[in-house]
């Protein structure tokens, strides 16, 4: 049995991936300081959906997302679905304002900076266009998981880092369209019934991945086997685990999220009442 | 913005990254090109002479490497008669293949010497620690794990099935998978071993 602190020993260190996390969890501890107060859910949604991305890429669980199909998908799960999920579901943009420094929070107003941010937000308004987010969303599932392409991303360490580096931005980037409340900024602000429908419609393609991957009767992912498994288990049930992966837990989260649209619709209903 | 212009933009921006990712590990390989995917040949083991042996050792021909072990049934035996007939048909007389096995427990030096002059002289045998076997493994993006040992004391060991080729300047080159057929390995051992 590995102790512990071994377990917390990064895989592969990755600077990118520990200055972004301290970063976000800095900055919010910060912004806590500052007295922004979000309460105590949001705060530990957060916190968890920080956490879980970190675990998942900067611990020895990463060993086994290099090696074996059913934790990758595992991985991926927590890196596009579960910790963007649990971040965007806590709105922590006026926690993270407030810790920043004064000077920074000015950036956009400066003369020089300006052209730069209206750049940024023209861009960022455009992939946040509803069929644009959910298009990226689901095609980079697909797209990684095209067996040439992973073959690649899991052989070159480079490649790998850009796969899960674009998995866990398109995931905030989604996640946040889909939670996006509160007072109005960049992020298009859509009705939950334009939010529930894209809910709806990301499901099917990920049902008929999932379901194609764990009912394949072919080995799809020979990288598992070219490069070695972390411990002897038959290769089909490695990808029957990760088919499954893909398939239901990933279609469920459509579900959690419409039902909290739903819910915040109805609090809100109440409110003016 | 329109569906069809956005349908577009996402149509140009997933084919530029495929085009993109398509093109790494070089053209023109029958099996699988790896250029600039792994890093140089570089490993610190001992052979199966009890000696020493490093990559300096193999610098000035192409080698070929495989994680193994000599009690596998099935994956090692078939990959050394692939690779075996593979050099030689592409006639690369200089090419060295290096067996390092990843069960040092089991396979010491003289068993290892055995098992690699069943099928080439061409076959060099070696390993290290597992500490060592794991950061050789690491550097090309492989693995090895033990199953518990049954009441004979026997245990399965999970490796990699590829075989490794370097240049003769140490560079990887390409991946041989046991898709491969012998005479696409033969048809890149050649082009690797002119240069």
């Amino acid at each position: 049995m590995m102790p512990i602190i071994e377990w917390l020993r990064p895989w592969e260190p990755s600077a990118p991936v520990f200055i972004a996390c301290v970063l976000a969890v800095g900055l919010y501890a910060a912004g806590l300081i500052r007295g922004a107060r979000p309460g105590f859910w949001p705060a530990l949604s957060y916190l968890l959906g920080v956490g879980l991305i970190y675990t998942v890429t900067q611990t020895q669980y990463d060993y086994f997302s290099q090696f074996l199909f059913a934790a990758h998908r595992l991985q991926h799960l927590a890196l596009h679905h579960l910790g963007p999920f649990l971040i965007a579901l806590s709105m922590p943009t006026a926690v993270l304002a407030a810790g920043l420094p004064k000077q920074v929070r000015q950036w956009p107003e400066q003369p020089l900076l300006r052209p730069i941010f209206s750049v940024l937000r023209v861009s960022y308004r455009i992939i946040q266009q509803p069929f644009i987010a959910g298009f990226l969303f689901v095609g980079l599932i697909y797209f990684w998981l095209t067996p040439a392409i992973h073959f690649d991303a899991m052989l070159s360490i480079d490649l790998y880092w850009f796969m899960n580096w674009t998995m866990a931005l398109d995931g905030l980037l989604f996640w946040w369209l889909i939670f996006e409340r509160g007072d109005q900024g960049v992020t298009p602000r859509l009705s939950p019934g334009r939010r529930i429908l894209m809910l709806a419609l990301i499901m099917p393609p990920q049902i008929a991945l999932g379901a194609y991957i764990a009912l394949s009767k072919q080995n799809l992912f020979e990288i598992y086997d070219v490069c070695g498994r972390a411990f002897p288990i038959d290769p089909m049930l490695d990808q029957q685990i990760g088919g499954l992966i893909t398939w239901i837990p990933a279609s469920m989260m459509s579900v959690v999220a419409a039902i909290i649209i739903l819910a915040f619709r109805l609090e809100q209903s109440n409110d003016k009442r | 913005m329109t569906n069809a212009k956005s349908r577009w933009i996402n149509a140009v921006f997933v084919s530029l990254l495929a085009v993109l990712l398509s093109a790494c590990g070089g053209s023109g390989y029958q099996t699988k090109g790896i250029e600039g995917l792994l890093p140089a040949l570089e490993f610190s083991l001992t052979s199966e002479t009890g000696q020493p042996i490093t990559q300096a050792d193999l610098r000035g021909s192409p080698t070929v490497v495989f994680f193994g072990f000599t009690n596998c049934p099935d994956v090692c035996p078939t990959a050394m008669a692939r690779i075996a007939a593979a050099v030689d048909a592409a006639q690369a007389n200089d090419l060295n293949v290096l067996f390092v096995s990843v069960d040092p427990a089991r396979d010491n030096p003289a068993r290892l010497m055995r098992y690699t002059n069943f099928f080439s002289d061409r076959v060099t045998g070696a390993t290290a620690s597992v500490e060592t076997l794991k950061e050789m493994t690491k550097r090309y993006r492989a693995t090895f794990g033990y199953d518990e040992p049954n009441e004979f004391g026997d245990y399965n060991v999970s490796h990699s099935s590829a075989m490794y080729v370097f240049d003769a300047a140490g560079q990887a080159r390409a991946l041989f998978r046991p898709s491969d057929s012998v005479a696409a390995m033969a048809s890149d051992l050649r082009r690797i071993n002119q240069g």
